[in-house]
């Protein structure tokens, strides 16, 4: 088994797949399961003109956002839960012209990385006729002829060809997805990249099978043999895995069912000092540059509470802890 | 004005917990929509299931979730999948017809679209929102949905900036000829009334008004103006509704106040 494995540092694994311009995807869902070391890790090695493709990935999106690292973003929901109806960074840097930004809905990118994952160029669908999802093109033409990574269109509206079959009369197609990296956090991997995840799984499955190459970071490190015992609780077979990472609590500030909670005093300090362009930098000084690696920043965070975001046995979730 | 023993959220809240039928598929977001959910699966509709576009189905939710991927919807749920398999479920009709959607919006018009995306230019917006989400899949796909707006004139607009999540479009079955199916938001809930959709028309009436709230002074929230005709005061929430909802559904008061 040992040839097979695939474990090491978060640092080596973020310098040895990403370069400036490369096209990502994050794993999680607003405020769960983000792959947040690497989401550190990457902005302080410093890469910038990403495109990222993102469903709903709230926290992580915003920090790249927020650390100007990203040039195209193609999404279906910037916001993070209560916490930030709008993600703060994402509106601003849409509002000041810093970020090009193309709309879809979450269905539509989960169905554009299911498309990359099974090899068509396309999937179909019957949500959005009338909506201006489909008129209005954030990226240019030129833009999208340009770069051969991205499809001419934005997506395409057909007659049905099966006529009225499945009772429908048009579909509406999008255009898949194949990121040169994803990143995503688990519960726990194997040495070789197999991967399970408890509770929601979002579309990571989907845009792990999506992506040429894929970092998992995960809470747990085991050996092989003890995800073999239960097969079927596994999600992402090594196959598509090019690193594994051990990271306990890498999905900090983010949720991990079964492990801890949100820290939601973190995402509304982060809120608060995105809001001014001063506070932030005084922010991302503190918690984002002036720690060395997740490690420092969970040391800088304090045992207290990450104690306080520690998941109830029974529940999977911190109960009763202070969230307004 | 009657004096009130319940702020306007609760009594939103409740009037949205009306509308869902025992049996129903209940579609929520975060905030006042999850609260409304869980207001009638304990008060009028035990039997409905709670549904989130994350893939949680059915979930006992002790604490109230701060977002739709919050672990407290992974608790006791009948199944913890993913987007693909939440948005199907509503695509297919077999599901689907079987689901009420709650939705929210930064602006609404009087065929029931909405906008979530942006307002002024799309390239430059004066201010941009989170974007779609799950709303224009929602709306697309679900034959009822519940609409909760604040009842402001900037809100209830002539023209929306920007066409998010489709209602019956222009009206008059142009849903249906863009190749929707029949669906999209039918009941508005605001701080002063329910209004509906025509089924014909597709326009927007004013179906009830709230105690203390008179039919013009929602017409003087609105851009754009609507049927009064048929309109009449809203039963205020019931002891029981307001005992369930308080103690039973938001007793850290995270969405009430």
């Amino acid at each position: 088994m040992s040839d097979n494995c695939k474990v090491m540092p978060i640092e080596t694994s973020v310098s040895r797949f990403m370069s400036d311009g490369v096209h990502i995807s994050i794993g999680g869902f607003t405020l769960n399961r983000n792959p947040m070391a690497a989401v550190y890790e990457i902005i302080r090695q410093g890469f910038k003109n990403l495109h990222v493709y993102a469903h709903s990935n709230g926290t992580g999106v915003d920090e790249l956002i927020g650390a100007g690292c990203v040039d195209k973003l193609e999404i279906a929901y910037a916001g993070n839960g209560k916490t930030a109806a709008t993600c703060i960074r994402f509106r601003k840097a849409v509002q000041e012209g810093t970020l090009k930004v193309e709309d879809y809905s979450n269905f539509m990118m989960s169905l554009r990385f299911l498309a990359g994952a099974m090899g068509v160029p396309f999937m179909p669908t019957l949500s959005g006729f009338g909506s201006e999802i489909t008129t209005t093109w954030g990226f240019p033409e030129e833009m999208r002829q340009a770069d051969p990574k991205m499809a001419d269109d934005k997506l395409v509206i057909m007659d049905n060809p099966f006529g009225t079959w499945g009772d429908a009369s048009k579909v509406l197609l999008v255009p898949a997805i194949n990121p040169d990296v994803t990143f995503i956090h688990v519960q726990k991997a194997d040495t070789m990249g197999t991967c399970r995840i408890d509770g929601l799984t979002f579309a990571d499955v989907e845009q792990a099978k999506a992506s040429r190459h894929v970092v998992v970071t995960c809470e747990e490190l085991v050996e092989p043999d003890e995800l073999r015992e239960f097969p079927e609780r596994n999600q992402i077979p090594f196959l598509h895995v090019s690193a594994v990472c051990h990271v306990p609590h890498g999905a900090y500030p983010t949720a991990v069912y079964r492990h801890y909670d949100y820290d939601a005093a973190y995402l509304r300090a982060y809120a608060a000092a995105a809001k001014d362009d001063s506070k932030f930098v005084t922010f991302q000084e503190k918690y984002l540059y002036g720690v060395q690696n997740h490690q420092s920043l969970l040391s800088l965070i304090g045992q207290e509470r990450l104690d306080a975001i520690k998941a109830d046995a029974r529940t999977g979730y911190a109960v009763n802890m202070k969230r307004g | 004005m009657q004096t009130q023993d319940y702020s306007l959220k609760e009594m939103m809240a409740i009037m949205a917990a009306r509308e869902i039928r025992d049996g129903d598929i209940v579609f929520a977001g975060t905030g006042i929509s999850m609260l409304a959910a869980t207001a009638a699966k304990n008060i009028n509709a035990p039997n409905c299931v709670i549904f989130f576009e994350t893939g949680a189905i059915d979930s006992i939710i002790e604490e109230l979730p701060l977002a739709v991927a919050d672990p407290r919807v992974m608790y006791w749920s009948a199944s913890n999948t993913g987007l693909l398999e939440a948005f199907a479920t509503m695509q297919n009709r077999i599901t689907g017809d079987r689901v009420i959607a709650i939705l929210g919006a930064a602006q609404i018009d009087k065929y029931g679209n909405l906008n979530t995306t942006a307002i002024g230019d799309y390239h430059l917006p004066e201010t941009r929102f989170s974007g779609s989400g799950g709303g224009c899949d929602v709306a697309s796909f679900v034959p009822r949905c519940i609409a909760f707006m604040q009842h402001e004139k900037r809100k209830f607009v002539e023209k929306l900036d920007y066409l998010t999540s489709p209602g019956q479009l222009q009206g008059n079955g142009s849903r249906e000829a863009a190749g929707l199916r029949p669906g999209g938001v039918n009941v508005v809930i605001t701080n002063m009334a329910v209004m509906r959709m025509d089924s014909a028309s597709g326009e927007m009436y004013l179906d009830q008004y709230y105690p203390g709230v008179t039919p013009e002074t929602i017409l003087d929230n609105m851009q754009f103006s609507v049927n009064i005709s048929q309109a009449k005061q809203a039963r205020p929430p019931t002891e029981t509704e307001l005992r369930t909802l308080r103690q039973k559904c938001d007793p850290q008061r995270l969405i009430l106040g």
